[in-house]
């Protein structure tokens, strides 16, 4: 991490899947540590893309990306893992494992960074009550319903404190009431220091989180309408 | 096999049992069954390969050093004169390890299956039967010895014939060490068959699971964790199945050894198996374990640099 605070830099980033035309061009932009952003544009503008590059996904058909003070597109494969375990990711599709429970899930991210198996139950079980699904520990994500789900892959998501939190339409699935829930449980991890980046179109959403910043995505190109991210930035007050 | 591979695995112990990243079973299948057949396969071609080799080194240091010489003369008492100038004469050889010239009994009772007994009363007259000597030499009977040996007779027994022991039975030596390299053959291609299996398993299993590894892989697990996972998953396969393999090959091995010790044929008796041989054999599902579980890293390891 730079030391004014700078978790991730794109320069000049460009997507193409195969040889179709690119689905994003010209991207430069830098995301600064503890801030809260929202993604925003039309479907089919971009987001999932860019947040695919967000969470190494995917790589940049052109351009540079810095994560966390480190050349992402230079970095050896073998090393990726190290910059994952830092960025927490809910997926538009929850990707939950279907052959895991509930808590296996949820464990998972502890699990491939290396936690012991004795210091797992305590935090697993505390986020899952914290998102309303203590009763559905030994749940199978076939057995739970469409919001039970995306609280797993939030509750799996935020469970080893990454220092960002990537989220694609977080609240598609759930009531007014537990959207709300979730969007307090991500201001206070940004209150805690973690970077949150949510892509949605609810633009309701937008005004539950005043102090956050808008990205918006127009046909593969990005604008700023708080006037937060143009480059090279400035840092908001 | 089901209860030996959960026994493996760990199942039924107290407390919550860790969850395997990919599921039990898509590796398995009949993968248990096929490792158990190619380990049997595996021990019964090293048990023979072992034995054969053990009655081949067992012969051949019986007769390696032994020579027979064969006066071959018509009239009795010059054969007789003559088996004992050589014998005489062979006393003397430095190498000479034991020496026995075949009493006439000995050489009636050899042909007797054939010609049966009292020829001479019958027909008035003995078959002329060859002298034998019975020489052993200290180590082989190589041909400068051979020839030390004919040149000794020679002056005093010239209707003498000499044959190294180990030429009578040099076809059957070499069409016995072509099955035992005909049984290492078979180990060989019966390992690579294995790994061939898992290679194609493993493959299979990571399709199979490929949306699983890409969660895995996003949440920042690495290709080796993956690896793990596979590797113990055949692991436990190969176990099972070796085990159980290795004890339909002792059940055979054994029964043929029966088979073969009841027919109390020299050669086969020598072929019984050391207790060296035996922790060869148990080793076959081991090293088919270890086989199997490199084969399994190794192709995941290889499919997965193909991922992001």
């Amino acid at each position: 991490m730079s030391a004014d605070g700078e978790i991730i830099h794109f320069d000049n980033v460009g997507l193409r899947y195969g040889t179709d035309r690119e689905v994003l061009s010209d991207l430069t932009f830098t995301l600064f540590e503890g801030r809260f952003y929202f993604l925003t544009g039309a479907s089919g503008a971009g987001k999932t893309s860019l947040l695919k590059l967000l969470y190494l996904a995917q790589r940049p058909s052109s351009g540079a990306i810095r994560m966390f003070g480190t050349d992402a597109i230079t970095l050896p494969r073998g090393r990726l893992p190290m910059l994952r375990r830092r960025i927490g990711v809910v997926f538009q599709d929850f990707r939950l494992v279907e052959h895991l429970s509930a808590f296996d899930n949820v464990a998972l991210p502890l699990r491939v960074a290396g936690h012991r198996e004795r210091d797992l139950a305590g935090p697993v079980r505390d986020i899952l009550e914290w998102v309303g699904l203590a009763d559905r520990i030994e749940a199978r994500p076939e057995t739970l319903s469409g919001g039970e789900q995306q609280r797993v892959a939030i509750a799996r998501a935020v469970i080893a404190r990454p220092a960002m939190l990537v989220a694609d339409e977080p609240t598609g699935n759930v009531d007014p009431d537990m959207a709300l829930k979730l969007m307090r449980l991500f201001e206070m991890l940004n209150r805690q220091g973690t970077t949150v980046v949510v892509a949605t179109h609810d633009l309701d959403l937008l005004r539950k989180v005043p102090e956050s910043l808008i990205m918006r995505l127009d046909r593969g190109r990005l604008s700023d309408p708080t006037g937060a991210l143009r480059y090279p930035p400035r840092r908001p007050a | 096999m089901k209860a030996l591979l959960s026994r493996l695995r760990g199942r039924g112990l107290s407390g919550r049992r860790r969850a395997e990243i990919i599921p039990e079973g898509r590796m398995a299948g009949p993968m248990p069954w096929v490792i158990a057949i190619m380990v049997a396969l595996t021990a019964i071609a090293l048990a023979a390969g072992l034995a054969l080799g053990n009655a081949v080194s067992s012969a051949r240091a019986e007769i390696d050093g032994g020579i027979t010489v064969q006066i071959i003369e018509p009239r009795s008492e010059l054969r007789a004169v003559q088996a004992a100038r050589a014998v005489e004469a062979l006393k003397t050889m430095p190498s000479l390890a034991g020496l026995r010239l075949v009493p006439q009994e000995e050489l009636d009772a050899l042909i007797e299956p054939w010609l049966g007994t009292g020829i001479a009363s019958a027909t008035g007259s003995a078959i002329p039967v060859p002298a034998l000597i019975d020489v052993r030499l200290k180590g082989p009977a190589t041909p400068a010895r051979l020839r030390e040996v004919a040149y000794r007779v020679a002056h005093v027994a010239p209707s003498a014939r000499i044959d190294a022991q180990s030429n009578w039975l040099r076809p059957v030596f070499e069409a016995m060490v072509s099955l035992q390299v005909l049984s290492i053959a078979l180990v060989a291609l019966l390992a690579l068959a294995l790994a061939a299996a898992v290679l194609l398993a493993a493959r299979s299993a990571l399709g199979a699971n490929r949306d699983t590894i890409e969660i895995v892989h996003l949440l920042g697990g690495t290709d080796a964790q993956v690896a793990r996972v596979f590797q113990r998953s055949i692991g436990y396969d190969a176990a099972g199945g070796g085990t159980v393999g290795l004890a339909l090959a002792l059940v055979v091995i054994l029964a043929l050894a029966r088979r073969f010790s009841s027919l109390g044929a020299g050669l086969v008796d020598n072929g019984a198996l050391a207790w060296t041989d035996w922790l060869l054999l148990a080793l076959v599902p081991v090293l088919a374990t270890l086989l199997a579980m490199v084969t399994a890293r190794f192709t995941v390891l290889h499919a997965l640099r193909r991922m992001l």
